[in-house]
């Protein structure tokens, strides 16, 4: 059966056609029928399950995976829906290997744990074929609330707002909504049209209002915002690609991790043809990410470069597992100090050796290893050393305090403001999100409460 | 929006999910909670006069890795004192006024009778259950299935529950007959407005092959006990149909026996039973089961259009005939489709020496062990013709019996296909064709 939502079964008509992103297989892709019932025949229906704990949205994950079982598929959507709006990409993004399956009772018996996420998306994605629309929203408040950033955050703040009946508008700066998993997830979990397809779902069945290519701190104020609207929701996210700040940045053939992400994902130069080695810096997910999406673009020599060694890498051991067997290598101990180039292009980046300081009590701080250095050869050097902060923007904010250009917040989403509230990345300094759901979730509650008072 | 509320016999439920009486329904603690989950009623465990129970009490089989398919027990009627359970009714009745509360009673004398069935009047019961059914302990006192298992006892007692009480009375009929329909017709004479069945069906569910002693165990002795849960479905399922078919019989049934999920349920209602009640499953997995059970049958109703319970109930009934008034002229033949087969060739050996033999392995697939199999498979398949692993149905000789399509461990693989619908051959039943037997043979004779 076709899919009601444009881009969930085929491409989605506001992404270019030839982007870089649609070269990449499904990583894991959907279940037939047979095989989520094998493997929901599995789960043991555990009472008070672990993976529930480990999922940040609190999906319970028994009932839906006894629905499938017993073939309730609307119902088994129904269930993660309701705890998860976001559990279709949810289940295809989520780390699951260190949430939910990673606390399957099943590790504890050596026997493949249960596999959730894939599960999830066979009922998540069902109900998208199905185009079935189990929500609606609820009766006129006369409130209404200002979100800005169309990420996950706001979308589950969005969503839960509208069951309460309050008014909510979306204001995004890009022109395109569904934050970082429009723009930044990997193609191999999820492609654009399946995020573009979401925001739909939820904007279209909820009655939520989007206005894109709207930037707040410059084409609409806070202090606007504040005097038009009963609430306001920064989901904002992090800011843009942090630089070493070393010479020869302005290079061509150097970019940022989540700015090349982009271009594949959404179209543009994929800046890769005639590369032959490639470099990444760093150590985290987005390093790991941009290693494996350069190994699939076909780069055959793909190096990650960090600072510190294997053991220390910030990023999830099995990414990095996945990506040493499609052949990526590594240069430990390593700190780049200088892009070095021809013609205004760069050919290599040079590093210093480095080691732990021997006399640092705690082993972690690093030090220079002699005075030798080298260059690692790339035509193409990824820079992804974490995302920056929207300092400038967030400090316009009246009467919100901030930590290190990160939105202090209560558990349920309050600032120092009380109109103001917020979730999300620019909440939790970058997590993940499946955390921006359910930031956004309880956010919207604390809304509501504060807008029933 | 489907609505499933109920009416079994003048009773009248929120949803057809009730809790039988067992142990979940022990104490007013545990109804409530089960209303909170979403339960529509609840049958309370058996009040009569307390009795002591012994220890252990429940004994169950597996299905290699899947727990209880099938539960037996040795337990007795509530052991707790009948004041408190009558308490525990009415504040569980004034909490939750819309649920269906039914006193399951089982008691000796008239006297006693009349007495707890006031009690349970006074206390806010929706309706009686009168326990004719329980196999162990209780019938060895005269009560329970032995009430069950006559008749004309069963009658009598139906009639006097029914002087008494102002509020409607089921009878829990046993499995442990011949044939129900005679005790269901024995309930409906005696006056009650409906049945409930099955109770448990008398067992010894294993035996300790080290002690030597059948479980579950009291020391070193055993008893039998009472076999319920998924594995006696099939048996409350025509016990129910049996009744349902009757045209004498025009009460409404409450099915028991087996239940754990929303089709469990459903197949009792379209065998006619207008509640499901359930015990084994609750006790596995807890009261959380029903909002499955719940949004299933509601959203089966939405899809095939029935808008109210009485739209589903019995809808199977009338395909339900005699062996004799099948159409021997019907036939159907196993298709195996060959894209999705995986080459198990497990219906091939199901047919080939558990059937009728016809379904063949083509030219070039060898049986192989499985070791040989294994180190193959290693060498990326080679020197097997994996296409030629797809067994193939001989249809001319094919009798139509399901046994591939059931061992196939891919769904939809197997396949059963109506053959020769052919014309000229109108319905035949077994009754005919001796009709024409026999006039065949008055012709000849004359
Ligand atoms: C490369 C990369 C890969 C990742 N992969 C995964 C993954 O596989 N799995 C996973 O769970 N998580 C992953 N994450 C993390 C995840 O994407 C984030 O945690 C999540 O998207 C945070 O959601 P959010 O709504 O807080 O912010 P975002 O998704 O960042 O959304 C914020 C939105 O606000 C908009 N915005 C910013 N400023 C303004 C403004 N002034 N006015 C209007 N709009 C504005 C932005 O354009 C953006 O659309 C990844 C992150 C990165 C960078
Ligand atoms: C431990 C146990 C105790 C039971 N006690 C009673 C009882 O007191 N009264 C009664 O009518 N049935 C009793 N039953 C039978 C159940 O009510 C029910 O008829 C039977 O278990 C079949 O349903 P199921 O397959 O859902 O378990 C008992 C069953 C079990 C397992
Ligand atoms: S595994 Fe442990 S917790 Fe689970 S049923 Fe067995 S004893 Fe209980
Ligand atoms: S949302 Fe993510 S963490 Fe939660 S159950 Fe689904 S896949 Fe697991
Ligand atoms: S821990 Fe594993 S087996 Fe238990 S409920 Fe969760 S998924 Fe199922």
């Amino acid at each position: 059966m076709a899919s009601t939502l444009a881009g969930f079964d085929g491409p989605h008509p506001d992404l270019p056609a030839d982007r870089a992103e649609t070269k990449f297989d499904d990583g894991k892709p959907r279940y037939s029928r047979a095989q989520a019932m094998a493997e929901a025949a599995r789960c043991l229906y555990c009472y008070d399950a672990p993976c529930i704990e480990a999922c940040p949205t609190s999906i319970n994950i028994p009932e839906f995976i006894r629905k499938i079982a017993t073939d309730n598929v609307k119902g088994s959507a129904r269930t993660i829906f309701d705890s998860n709006i976001l559990g279709m990409s949810c289940a295809r993004v989520c780390p699951v290997e260190v949430l939910c399956v990673g606390q399957c009772v099943y590790n504890h018996e050596d026997i493949p744990p249960v596999q959730i996420g894939r599960l999830q998306r066979y009922s998540t994605d069902t109900a998208y074929d199905k185009g079935w629309s189990l929500y609606e929203p609820g009766p006129d408040s006369g409130k209404t609330v200002a979100l800005v950033g169309a990420g996950p955050a706001s979308l589950a703040c969005a969503h839960e707002l509208r069951k309460e009946g309050h008014k909510t508008v979306l204001l995004e700066k890009r022109s395109l909504p569904g934050g970082l998993n429009t723009t930044g997830v990997a193609p191999y979990k999820m492609i654009a049209d399946a995020s573009l397809a979401e925001v739909a779902w939820i904007v279209d069945s909820m009655g939520v209002e989007v206005q894109t290519g709207v930037e707040v701190g410059k084409d609409v104020s806070w202090e606007k915002l504040l005097a038009d609207h009963d609430a306001v929701f920064v989901g904002v996210g992090l800011g843009p690609d942090s630089s070493l700040g070393v010479p020869g940045e302005d290079l061509g053939g150097v970019f940022g991790g989540v700015e090349i992400i982009e271009r594949w994902k959404n179209g543009g130069d994929p800046a890769t043809s005639g590369v032959t080695h490639a470099a990444v810096v760093g150590g985290g997910n987005t390093a790991l990410d941009v290693v494996r999406e350069l190994l699939v673009l076909g780069i055959p020599c793909v190096t990650m470069i960090y600072r510190r060694n294997e053991a220390s890498m910030t990023g999830y051991e099995h990414e990095w597992d996945y990506a040493k067997k499609g052949g990526a290598g590594a240069s430990w101990h390593s700190q780049p100090v200088a892009y070095v180039g021809e013609g205004g292009k760069v050919t290599g980046v040079e590093c210093h050796a480095m080691e732990i300081d021997p006399d640092d009590p705690k082993g972690r701080k690093l030090r220079r290893k002699g005075d030798h250095s080298f260059v690692v050869p790339a035509e193409l050097v990824v820079v992804a050393a974490g995302q920056g902060k929207l300092s400038g923007l967030l400090e316009g904010m009246p009467g919100v305090d901030l930590d290190w250009g990160r939105i202090v917040v209560d558990d349920d989403g309050r600032t120092s403001n009380p109109k103001i509230f917020a979730g999300g990345d620019v909440a939790n300094g970058g997590k993940e999100v499946v955390n921006a759901a359910a930031e956004g979730k309880r956010a919207a509650q604390a809304i509501h409460a504060a807008l029933s008072q | 929006m489907v609505d499933i509320s109920t009416n079994t016999g003048g009773i009248h439920s929120p949803n057809p999910f009730w809790l039988a009486s067992a142990p979940p329904s022990n104490t007013g603690d545990q109804v409530q909670r089960a209303f909170d989950a979403g339960w529509g009623g609840a049958v309370w465990k058996t009040l009569g006069t307390p009795i002591v129970n012994v220890s252990s009490r429940y004994g169950a089989i597996h299905h290699f890795d899947r727990r209880i398919i099938g539960l037996n027990n040795i337990e007795l009627i509530t052991d707790r004192p009948l004041e408190v359970n009558f308490k525990e009714i009415y504040e569980t009745k004034k909490k939750y006024p819309k649920h269906a509360v039914i006193a399951s009673l089982m008691v000796e004398t008239k006297e006693e009778w009349q007495d707890i069935i006031k009690r349970s009047i006074d206390a806010g019961a929706d309706g009686l259950e009168l326990n004719f059914g329980c196999p162990h302990g209780m019938c060895e006192r005269g009560m329970g299935s032995a009430v069950g298992q006559e008749p004309a006892v069963n009658e009598e007692i139906t009639s006097w529950a029914k002087e008494y009480s102002t509020v409607p009375v089921l009878v829990k009929l046993t499995p442990n007959v011949g044939d129900i329909v005679p005790h269901g017709l024995a309930s409906q004479r005696g006056g009650a407005d409906g049945v409930s069945l099955i109770n448990t069906i008398k067992s010894i569910i294993s035996v300790d092959i080290d002690r030597m002693v059948p479980e579950p165990r009291v020391g070193d002795r055993a008893t039998n006990g009472g076999y319920c849960g998924p594995a006696v479905r099939p048996i409350a399922l025509h016990m129910c149909a049996a009744l349902a078919r009757d045209p004498r019989f025009q009460l409404p049934i409450s099915g028991i026996g087996g239940v754990g999920t929303w089709r469990d349920a459903v197949e009792f209602f379209l065998l006619g039973a207008s509640t499901v009640q359930v015990c084994t499953a609750v006790m596995h997995h807890g009261f959380r089961i029903v909002e499955d059970m719940i949004e299933g049958l509601e959203t089966y109703m939405e899809d095939k259009g029935l808008a109210t319970m009485p739209d589903l109930i019995g809808k199977a009934i009338p395909h339900y005939t005699a062996w004799g008034d099948l159409d021997l002229n019907y036939k159907v033949v196993a298709k195996i489709d060959e894209d999705s087969c995986i080459g198990c060739q497990k219906c091939y050996v199901a047919c080939y020496d558990g059937s009728h033999q016809c379904i063949h392995l083509r030219e070039g697939a060898v049986r192989l062990d499985p070791v040989t199999a294994a180190k193959l498979k290693a060498r990326d398949h080679m020197g097997v013709d994996w296409e030629a692993r797809i067994p193939f149905v001989d249809e001319q000789e094919c009798v139509g019996c399901n046994l591939c399509q059931m061992v196939c461990p891919v769904p939809n693989c197997v396949t059963m296909v109506e053959v020769d619908k052919d014309e000229s051959k109108p319905l035949l039943t077994y009754k005919d064709f001796q009709r024409q037997e026999a006039e065949r043979k008055a012709a000849r004779k004359g």
